[in-house]
This record gives structure tokens, sequence and C-alpha cells, in this order.
């Protein structure tokens, strides 16, 4: 229990150390950026003035190590600040839009698992059939499309020319369907092939000639012998694509006009607006350093072989 | 009927023109009750044969090519999946070379042992009967035993519980493949020890396989000595230990370490076994064959009765024959 105690603050010890660095960098890089968030906001033909004005409001007249020393502070304190243009505070922005997100990433996930794990897992049991062969070839094909590319053709034909789906926007759980299918689509081919490989790894271990030695149904050794095993790397992989969705979802959310933070995300950069910027990247890495200790934690769940290891 | 009875098996892997045959034209048989030990050097195909019997082989890249194997009277390799099922686990059990690696890693071993139990007798799929299970193979404290994962035992009582897992289901046929390969030679006495007892105690058939002479002789009834695919000499156990006439059981009998004897060096068989698809014509043991003729390389040898109850795959078995008894393995 000691070692488990000692692991946890270990863990949350780097996790703290990742997010300082994510904020060192983010704000390097912000201010790196060049252009005027005062010309954004006031327009090509404002005076002198008015861009002073609006440059003693942000303190962006103040030098750069004060500023960031200002950043930090309120980091500390939870304080993301306040958007430029807006004026709504940032970790507001980003909780409103949370949901949208949060739905969308789970829906998606959802989806793409429920194709991608009896896919995997009868591509190994039939490995080098013609199915196998044809799902490696779908799989490869969904891998290549771009993201963009693929939602604008989905909403074009499917929302659009079909009437299937909304086209854009967000009023309730169906404007989430296509967007979602979109991501899933993009997903699904790859964790496909990864529980495949998994799976053929794990299929070919004496523990699934035991267990139908044993005399077990087919689907039992596949399902409960076999995926059980297959999927703990697996793991990883969708902790790290959850946080990475979690973050937002740049390219499907602007495409469907979705009020998410991957919207959200892009905004402010078009808007030279440094706190949003900074505060959606910020939310990102918090999301990336949970997501793995959640995922340090279910490992441990879901692999007993990892506890005394530890 | 005898319980198990294999005739003319052939196993060929892979298809078409680079079709390797791993088990050429094995035939045995074994009664209810009795032993019976494969032994060979690894690659002789005496595991592929073993896991033939409950069509354990993954097809492809196996196929079953001739021959029959016979169950209580039934034809294994006849049956359906369902049928299937029913003799694995209900009529032969398997025990295997790597405890650690045949027990599943994630799930607790009383479930594992349960898991077998509900295929077969799904009334006696309780914790008391796995205990009892536990128990019969000499594991102590087996209720705080239950809950334990594969890893947290050590590979002895690793294999004991897989032979707790393959006695649940009562099968008449243990088939054990390589027990003790894989452990300590400590320990390696006490699960022979152990299969020892419980054949006794619950009368089921055994079908041994090792490479390891030294052990044949505590328990086998009968013996089938295998070298690239095919069966070489077969008959009671005591005859061919005391006095094996193929020349590759004299060689595999001879390379049996022995405590008393005052040599220096293991005597091994020079060269390997030859691969399935690459076996040399005429017999195939005769490249490495310490008393080859020339006529070996061009005649393949038939396994021909040569005195009741035991045949031999050599024509010169009776040339020369030196007596292994002061050779007996210890």
């Amino acid at each position: 229990m000691n070692g488990m105690l000692f692991r946890l603050s270990h863990r949350l010890f780097w996790s703290a150390v990742t997010l300082l660095g994510t904020a060192v960098l983010t704000f390097l890089l912000v201010n790196a950026v060049p252009g005027d968030v005062a010309r954004v906001i006031a327009g090509p033909k404002a005076s002198a003035e008015v861009i002073q004005a609006i440059h003693r409001k942000f303190h962006l007249d103040e030098p750069m190590w004060k500023r960031f020393g200002h950043h930090l502070n309120q980091l500390a304190h939870g304080d993301l600040g306040q958007s430029y243009v807006t004026d709504q505070p940032v970790a507001d922005a980003i909780l409103s839009r949370l949901p949208v997100t949060a739905a969308l990433a789970a829906l998606a996930i959802v989806l793409w698992m429920l194709f991608a794990v009896p896919l995997g897992v009868l591509t190994a049991k039939y490995s080098g059939s013609w199915f196998d062969r044809w799902i490696l070839v779908l799989a490869t094909l969904t891998l290549s499309l771009p993201a963009f590319w693929l939602a604008r053709m989905l909403q074009y034909w499917l929302s659009y020319r079909l009437g299937w789906f909304p086209v854009a926007g967000f009023r309730g759980l169906s404007h989430l369907l296509l967007p979602a299918g979109t991501l899933a689509l993009l997903f699904v081919g790859y964790y496909a092939r990864l529980i495949h490989s998994n799976m053929t790894e794990v299929l070919n271990s004496p523990y699934i000639r035991a267990a139908r030695a044993k005399g077990a149904p087919e689907w039992v050794v596949l399902f409960r012998h076999g995926l059980r095993n297959a999927l703990i790397p697996v793991v990883t992989i969708l902790g790290m694509d959850v946080a990475g969705l979690l973050g937002g979802v740049m390219f499907v959310e602007n495409v469907f006009a979705l009020p998410g933070i991957g919207t959200l995300a892009v905004q402010s950069v078009f808007n030279l607006d440094v706190p949003v910027i900074m505060g959606t990247v910020m939310f990102s890495a918090v999301m990336v350093v949970t997501t793995n200790l959640v995922v340090d934690v279910l490992y441990r769940w879901i692999d007993p072989r990892i506890k005394s290891a530890a | 009927m005898p319980l198990l009875e294999i005739k003319n098996l052939q196993i060929e892997f892979g298809s078409g023109a680079r079709a390797a045959r791993a088990v050429d034209g094995v035939s045995l048989s074994l009664e209810a009750g009795k032993t019976l030990c494969l032994v060979g050097e690894s690659g002789s195909g005496k595991s592929v044969t073993a896991l033939s019997i409950a069509r354990l082989l993954p097809s492809p890249p196996a196929r079953y090519v001739g021959g029959e194997i016979r169950l209580e009277g039934r034809d294994v390799l006849k049956m359906s999946s369902r049928e299937l099922r029913g003799i694995r686990g209900g009529i032969v059990s398997y025990v295997f070379q790597e405890p650690g690696a045949s027990l599943n890693p994630v799930f607790r071993i009383g479930a594992q042992i349960k898991e077998s139990l509900g295929y077969h007798r799904p009334a006696a799929a309780t914790d008391a009967e796995v205990i009892r299970l536990l128990k019969l193979v000499g594991i102590p404290a087996p209720e705080s035993r239950l809950r334990n994962y594969p890893h947290e035992l050590s590979g002895g009582m690793q294999q004991r519980v897989m032979i707790a897992m393959a006695l649940a289901s009562q099968p008449k046929l243990l088939v054990a493949d390589e027990p003790t390969t894989a452990l300590d030679v400590t320990i390696q006495a006490q699960i022979i020890e152990l299969l020892a007892d419980l054949r006794q105690q619950l009368g089921m058939a055994v079908l041994l396989i090792t490479h390891n002479l030294g052990i044949v002789g505590d328990l086998a009834d009968d013996v089938a000595v295998m070298y690239a695919g095919q069966i070489v000499e077969q008959g009671p156990a005591r005859a061919i230990l005391q006095r094996p006439l193929h020349p590759y059981s004299q060689a595999l009998i001879q390379s049996v370490p022995r405590l008393e004897a005052d040599v220096e060096r293991l005597t091994a068989i020079p060269g390997t076994v030859p691969l399935p698809g690459s076996f040399p014509n005429g017999c195939r043991f005769h490249p490495r064959c310490t008393r080859a003729q020339t006529s070996c390389s061009a005649h393949p040898p038939e396994l021909d009765p040569v005195q009741t109850g035991r045949r031999v795959r050599c024509p010169f078995w009776n040339a020369s024959v030196p007596t292994q008894a002061d050779s007996k393995p210890a």
C-alpha cells in the first residue's frame, strides 16, 4: 500500500512538472507569434492612442518576464485569465464547451470500439482469409483519409445531399451523430488493426490452447480468454486518444460548426486571443496528464500482474 | 476396445509443395487406466501427435491428411466442433509444458478451475469442489489460493493448478505434454510422483510425452519412441529400457546422465532431428546412426514386430545388440 502511495505521489509530481513545462512553452510560443491583438480588436484603421490603450489594458506594454510571472501566478491560483476579445473568463469558456466535446468524444469512441473490437478479433481468428484482407484494405483506406476532407465529404453527401443528418451547428444529440461517425471512421481502422495484431499474438499463447483443451466454446476462447489479454496494450493508446479528443477535436468540430473546445481553440488563434490559446493548450495538457493517471490505475485493474511488479 | 487408438495418423503442416509431414503413419493404442510414454527429441512429432488427440493443433497450418484417432471408439477426426468440446476435458484432459504460460494471466486460479468444472460438471462448479481439487494435487492452504493469480504461484504450484484444472472434468485420459520440462529438478520429481499417485487414485489412463527417459521407468507401462514423425520402437516399458533394440532408443538411453557412471562428458547423439519436409531418404535416422549400413539410405525400414508386443523400425536390430542391463537409467 505504501508502494502504491509512493507511486501515486511520484506520478503526481511529474504531472505537475509536465504542466509547468507546458505553461512555459506555450507562453514563449504564443509570444513569438507575430501580430498584434490590439489590431485585431480595434481594426486596421484604429488610431495609435486606441492601440496603446488596449496594450495598457492587457499589460502588453510590460516586459515579457513580468507578464510571464503574472501568468504563472494566475495559473497557480487556477485562474486562466480573461479573453481579450469577449472579456469572458477563459475557464468558463472552456467549461461551457466541454460537454459538447466530451459527448462527441464519448460517442465516437463507443462507435469505433463497437466495430473495431469484433473486426480485430475476427480478423485475427481468420488471419489471412479474404475477410481479413478486405478489412486490412478498408482499414488502410480509412487510416489514410485526411480528417478535414472526410468530414467535408460526409457533410456534403450525407447531410446536404441526402438529408440524413443535420448539416451543422448544435441543437441536441442528433447533431453529434455525423461528427462522431466521422471521427469513428477515422479511428476504427487503426483500432481494428491494433486489436488484430495484439489478438494474433495472444491467440498463439499456450493459455489459449489450454482454454480450448478445457472444452471452452470458441467465443469464450476469443472474447473472454483472448480479448481480455489483447486489450491490455490497447488501453494505453485509447487513453492517449481520449486525452487528444477531450483537448478539442479541431477539424471535425470546425467543419460541423460544433461549439466545442476545438472550435474555441481555432477561433482564439485567428483572434490572437492569447489567454484563450494558452487556456485551451493548458486544458489539453491537463487532460493528457489526467487520462495518463486514470490509465495507470485502470491498468492495475485489467492486468493483475502489474500490482506486484510495482 | 482400447480407450485411445490411433491408426496410421498423418499430419502435415502447410499445403501444396511446401507441405511438411510432421507425423507420418503413427499408430498407438492405450487401454483404460494404463500409462503410455511417448519419447523422443524435440521435433520428433510427439507433441503434435499428443495435441491431435483432441484436435488442438491450429488448423491451418496443420492438416490431418490420413488415419484415424479413436477415443472410446469414436473417430475424433470426424467430430463436429460441438462433439470436440465434449471430449476436450470430458474424455481427454491436457497438462502442458509451461504451466506459467498455460494459465491465463488475468484470471484467478479458482475461476480458471471453476470454468473447467462449468463445462463438464456444472453442478460441481463450487468453491468447495475447487478446494477439494487443489487439495488433491497437494496445494497447501488451498482456501487462500483460490483468489491468487497465476503469477503469484511458483512454477511447481502452477503445474499443480494445471493438473487440478485437468482433473476437474474427471477425464479418462490425461495427456501430459512434457509436464516437467520447465521445472526445477526437485520439483520435477514431485510432479511425476503426483501424476503417478493420481493415476492410481483415479484410475486414469496417462499419455506422457517426454524427452527424458529418466522418468519413463517410474510411470510407464508402455513406451513408444518417436523419431522424425515416425515410431521407431514400441513395446513394454521395462523391456525397452532394459534392452532397447533400435539404435535411436539405445542412443537416447545412453544419453541419460547417470550418477554412478564415472564419465566426464555426457553422451549425446550427434547431429539434430531433421525438420519435417527435409527427412533423409531411407531410414530417417541413418545419418546419425553409428551402425548405419549402405542399404540404410536406400530403403525406408518398416516397423516390424520382433517379439511379443514389441516393434522395431530397423532391419539390423538383431545384429550385435549391446545389453543395457548395466546402463539402466537411475
